[in-house]
């Protein structure tokens, strides 16, 4: 499986690219998978202030939703519009189309709380 | 009676099987204590004799067979074609459960889908659930969608929506701490400018009822431009009939629309079970609460029907759902199918006018007689307000006609104190002019004075 | 036969009418005499224009698409998919009942009160709660009910701080979505390893900020919770209330009068233990008992005896208020009443043992082909686990849709969540030991396809109306209604 080396992770399976102060959020690959098809998306709206490690968006397959988690603190500057006709862009491209939004990020600091590639890869071994 | 089919040998041999001595020893695991109850039942009864005691009982209440009622006020006394009652009665429709497994329930699920589409012709509007349990509820549920969409904590609803689901919807909001403003009536509608006054933007929904609970048309037109002004959602409550001829709350600019079904070929039944339908906009269709069916393919490249969004629900979403509701009210939703299928396209609308004609009738005869008026002369479509000669309460007169094999109108006074001596009259398709004449003859001779009580207060009067 | 039916709107003909109604018997008023032009809708809803025999035929034709009680074994965990009597239908169906308006005043319909009160008293005496309310139209609006009156009490306490409910893991999704509902936040509590509520769980998470428990027993794995009457003890010394979900009821029928555990609130599911049919899903009915320190919050109005006549009382300062209009499923609740009065305390008994036999019956015939996770005595159901044919790559939905093309409908499937590839079986009492015998042989046929022929399993059902369906498609781009052309 494949965890990009120049992202962020979460134990719950977000993914961050950093960019000028802000931060783009989705879910990694093996979240893709374990969800299955993804048939909708619930983003957050434009401009809310969202708190790190709090729910903000749901991915939702056809036996289950799933809480997507604020990797951190600060307002949503965008989301990915793409998603709302095409949500299977989560399973089809990760890392790329399958974006789900971009956070301004408030406190840089809360990035040393997130893993890296290694570290989340190691944390997916163990589960299984 | 009994319905268990085993025979005593059978039982020994499954016990056998099982590897237990006793039936007993199979409940052994609950705590002794528990087990002792006594429960004291009367002695069971066989087929004939439950017959003869329902039969007994069901004797000793006036029904509307032998009685020529106007009540109506949210449960309505509709002709209802044969075909509802044989079809929906099937066994394949009456025993079977929620369709889970899609493969094995087409029928039912296939009957869901046409109700929806239905429902959404009816409303003009986009989407419709597979049904809700009442009215009222459903319009306690659509309040609950737009504090969660709007994020919003106040509701306005119309004092002419119906006191009864007024109520239903005071107890939801007050699990939530939402708050409930009501909105002032003015000559038998929603005064429109109290309405305008109220709106702002801590407003989650404006809600009205239409025709309202006293049968008449509210002007909503203005309703959704002064709520979506301020951000709000527009609720209408609405009669399926009516609809046959006014105009459907999507074109009104409403986002909501719910009612109550029970016109739709169900029985009155005492009040229940009836069914709540409740169609959206296309925006809040993943808001909605309860069932949905959708249609997809198979395998093969067949159409087929489905259980969708079921992302929202209660089994996956838990705590998180939109409503905890598990099914719907899946016999009379069908019912209500079935009707307006054998109704048709000029069948609905000639009942609406149906309805129209013989309540105007009914209204037009009711105040040529004496002392007896109208306090609200606006549109109206089955039902109307009538004012009661002074000295004549609605109860005493009620009384009266019932001698006579009436069910008068519904008393106004216990939900508007300010219309004591008025009466809401309903008179549906199902009245014959007969019957309208016969309570027009009675109401006559009251206001002739045949009873000396009346006259003498109508002479002091 | 086509096992495809049209939809009603695509054998619509234009001008082509159904049904007659009553005739226009009064003077003709011009439509815009009676309600002006902009109150007219500018174009007809475009039912279908079919005549009588159409919609016959479609109905009917749809109708054999269904499996059901009366066609299919339906072994529905949880959902107790008995015979459903057609008595019942009669005599709920008298004019005397089906034809009566909700707002007559009591002196018209004394027979319906007197049934409703007597009914009230029935299950009072089974049940061992002294008040029910009959408004809650379904088991979840009783649930919804329950949770209002857990709150309306603390806040008479002057207990505000109360917000939260505790719910098994095991539980019905009903359950936490009622508590939310109501306002309150949910807490999970775990199940020990024999499937029961975890004691030390339990009283580790009790707070001052504990409003009450919601319980299911027997639970959701068909197990009795036989520490029913300490948890009670636990909720109450806490300053809790235990809300028993009475969705099981059927195992207890005649021999637990579930008063007796401690609990103070009890929902009856009319359509499951009682028979009122289930109707594809509704109408139910979810009539809630309480405890006598409830009673004054329960919703308005109650049918009250007054010497020899029966009344709607609303006269209970605090009650809650209203969470239907008019009075309750009365439809629901007469068949129910006939059906207890048909059986008597006797025949009550005979369906809790012959629904507690025949679950067991099957746990012991599938036993050795399935996984069983909690192998004890079970109740009226028990759960399965499909894991080991999942080895196998068959996994339990497949299982699932394979049983149709054995002509059985399915087990409650991944539920509860708990139990890996859950299937939750529910025989009830009315079925045969031949038809359970059939099942089991059925099922175990499937579990040795899964070994030898798993293709055959994973593609099923073959017989069935439709194949397997798209749920992603119907997912993604949902189309909910009938696009006109």
């Amino acid at each position: 499986m494949e965890f990009p080396q120049e992202l962020y992770y979460t134990e719950t399976h977000e993914w961050l690219r950093v960019k000028d102060g802000e931060v783009e959020v989705g879910i990694t690959s093996y979240a893709q998978e374990q969800l299955r098809d993804v048939v909708f998306v619930e983003l957050p709206r434009i401009g809310k202030k969202v708190k790190a490690k709090q729910p903000c968006a749901v991915i939702e397959s056809v036996k289950a939703a799933f809480d997507i988690y604020a990797p951190l603190s600060g307002d949503i500057l965008s989301i990915n519009k793409e998603l709302e006709g095409q949500p299977e862009l989560i399973n089809k491209d990760p890392y790329g189309r399958g974006w789900m939004f971009t956070i301004k990020i408030e406190n840089s600091g809360e990035l040393q709380n997130l893993l890296n590639a290694q570290a989340y890869a190691s944390k997916i071994k163990e589960a299984h | 009676m009994n319905y268990v089919p085993h025979t005593a040998q059978e039982k020994e041999q499954m016990l056998r099987e099982i590897g237990m001595e006793s039936l007993e020893a199979l409940f052994s695991v609950i705590p002794e204590q528990l087990r002792k109850a006594t429960i004291r039942l009367p002695e069971a009864l066989s087929e004939a004799e439950l017959i003869s005691l329902c039969k007994e009982l069901s004797k000793r209440n006036s029904h509307l067979n032998e009685y020529n009622s106007f009540l109506g006020a949210g449960a309505y006394d509709h002709f209802i074609p044969s075909i509802v009652g044989t079809l929906s009665s099937r066994g394949e429709f009456l025993t079977s459960y929620t369709p889970y497994q899609a493969e094995a329930s087409q029928g039912t699920l296939q009957a869901l889908y046409e109700f929806q589409t239905l429902i959404c012709e009816l409303a003009g509007l986009d989407v419709a659930n597979a049904s809700m349990y009442d009215g009222a509820t459903a319009l306690a549920e659509a309040a609950l969608l737009a504090i969660r969409h709007t994020e919003r904590n106040k509701v306005l609803i119309s004092s002419t929506v119906h006191p009864e689901y007024r109520a239903v919807l005071a107890t939801y909001l007050a699990q939530i701490e939402a708050s409930l403003v009501e909105v002032r009536m003015a000559e038998g509608i929603t005064d429109a400018s109290a309405l305008k006054d109220l709106v702002d933007e801590g407003v989650a929904a404006i809600i009205f009822q239409q025709p309202n609970f006293l049968g008449y048309l509210e002007e909503a037109d203005a309703f959704s431009a002064t709520a979506h002004e301020k951000g709000a959602l527009v609720i209408a409550c609405v009669n399926p009939i009516s609809l046959g001829i006014l105009s459907p709350p999507g074109d009104y600019g409403v986002d909501i629309a719910v009612g109550e079904a029970q016109p739709l070929g169900n029985p009155l039944w005492y009040g229940g079970p009836h069914v709540g339908f409740f169609a959206v906009k296309k925006e809040l269709m993943r808001k909605l609460p309860g069932r949905l069916v959708g249609a997809t393919t198979d395998l093969e490249g067949r159409r087929a029907f489905v259980l969708t969004l079921q992302a929202r629900e209660q089994h996956i979403r838990r705590q998180r759902a939109t409503s905890n509701i598990c099914t719907n009210q899946n016999l009379l939703a069908l019912r209500a199918t079935i009707y307006l299928c054998a109704l048709g396209k000029e069948g609905l609308k000639e009942l609406a006018e149906l309805n129209l004609q013989k309540s105007h009738y009914a209204i037009d005869m009711i105040c040529k007689v004496k002392g007896f008026s109208t306090p609200f002369k606006r549109p109206f479509f089955n039902e109307f307000v009538i004012q009661l000669p002074s000295g004549l309460t609605p109860e005493g007169l009620n009384k009266r006609l019932y001698k006579r094999g009436i069910v008068g109108g519904l008393p106004l006074k216990s939900f508007y104190p300010e219309l004591k001596d008025a009466m809401l009259f309903c008179v549906t398709e199902n009245k014959t002019r007969a019957q309208t004449d016969s309570l027009v003859s009675v109401l006559k001779e009251i206001s002739k004075g045949k009873s000396p009580k009346a006259t003498e207060k109508m002479i002091k009067s | 036969m086509s096992q495809q039916e049209k939809l009603i709107f695509e054998i619509s003909s234009s001008g082509r009418r159904g049904v007659s109604l009553p005739p226009l018997d009064v003077p003709r008023k011009p439509l815009e005499e009676m309600i002006p032009t902009k109150f007219q809708r500018k174009t007809p809803p475009r039912l279908p224009e079919v005549s009588e025999l159409d919609v016959v035929r479609h109905f009917t034709r749809l109708s054999q698409l269904n499996y059901s009680v009366d066609t299919h074994f339906y072994p529905l965990g949880s959902c107790t998919m008995k015979y459903n009597p057609r008595v019942h239908e009669e005599v709920a169906g008298l004019e005397g009942f089906s034809r009566l308006h909700p707002y007559q005043p009591p002196e018209q319909t004394q027979g319906m009160l007197e049934l409703l009160y007597h009914f009230s008293e029935l299950v009072k005496e089974i049940c061992g709660m002294p008040e029910f309310s009959l408004q809650p139209a379904a088991g979840a609006h009783g649930e919804l009910l329950g949770m209002m009156l857990v709150r309306a009490y603390h806040r008479k306490r002057g207990e505000t701080g109360r917000k939260k409910i505790i719910i098994p893991d095991s539980a019905h999704g009903t359950n936490p979505a009622s508590a939310a509902l109501s306002g309150f936040e949910v807490i999970e509590v775990k199940s020990d390893s024999h499937g029961l509520v975890d004691l030390e769980d339990l009283r580790r998470t009790m707070s001052p900020e504990i409003a009450g428990m919601m319980i299911t027993n027997p639970n959701t794995l068909g197990l009795f919770e036989k520490d029913i009457v300490t948890i009670c003890n636990i909720l109450h010394e806490a300053g809790g209330l235990v809300y028993c979900d009475g969705a099981n009821m059927n195992a207890l029928l005649g021999r637990v009068k579930p008063g007796a555990m401690g609990i103070d609130l009890l929902h009856l599911n009319l359509h499951k233990t009682f028979t009122g049919p289930h109707g594809g899903g509704g109408p139910g009915s979810g009539p809630l008992g309480v405890s006598e320190p409830l009673r004054p919050f329960l919703p308005v109005p109650r049918v009250k005896k007054e010497g020899d006549t029966y009344i709607w009382d609303y006269n209970y300062p605090e009650t809650i208020g209203r969470i239907k209009a008019f009075y309750g499923h009365i439809g629901v609740i007469i068949k129910a009443y006939a059906y207890i009065l048909s059986l008597g305390t006797e025949g009550l008994m005979k369906v809790s043992e012959a629904a507690v036999l025949n679950a067991n019956f099957l746990r012991k015939k599938l036993s050795n082909f399935y996984d069983l996770p909690y192998p004890e005595v079970c109740m009226h159901e028990f759960v399965l686990s499909g894991r080991r044919q999942k080895k196998q790559g068959v996994t339990t939905l497949d299982i699932a849709k394979r049983l149709l093309d054995y002509d059985f409908y399915a087990p409650t499937i991944y539920f509860p969540l708990i139990v890996e590839e859950a299937l939750m079986i529910e025989p009830t009492e009315t079925e045969s030991k031949q038809t359970l015998e059939a099942f089991a042989e059925a099922l175990i046929k499937i579990a040795k396809e899964a070994e030898s022929a798993p293709d055959r399993v994973k593609g099923a059902p073959f017989d069935t109306p439709v194949r397997r369906l798209d749920e992603v498609k119907a997912a993604r781009e949902p189309n909910l209604h009938w696009n006109f052309p």
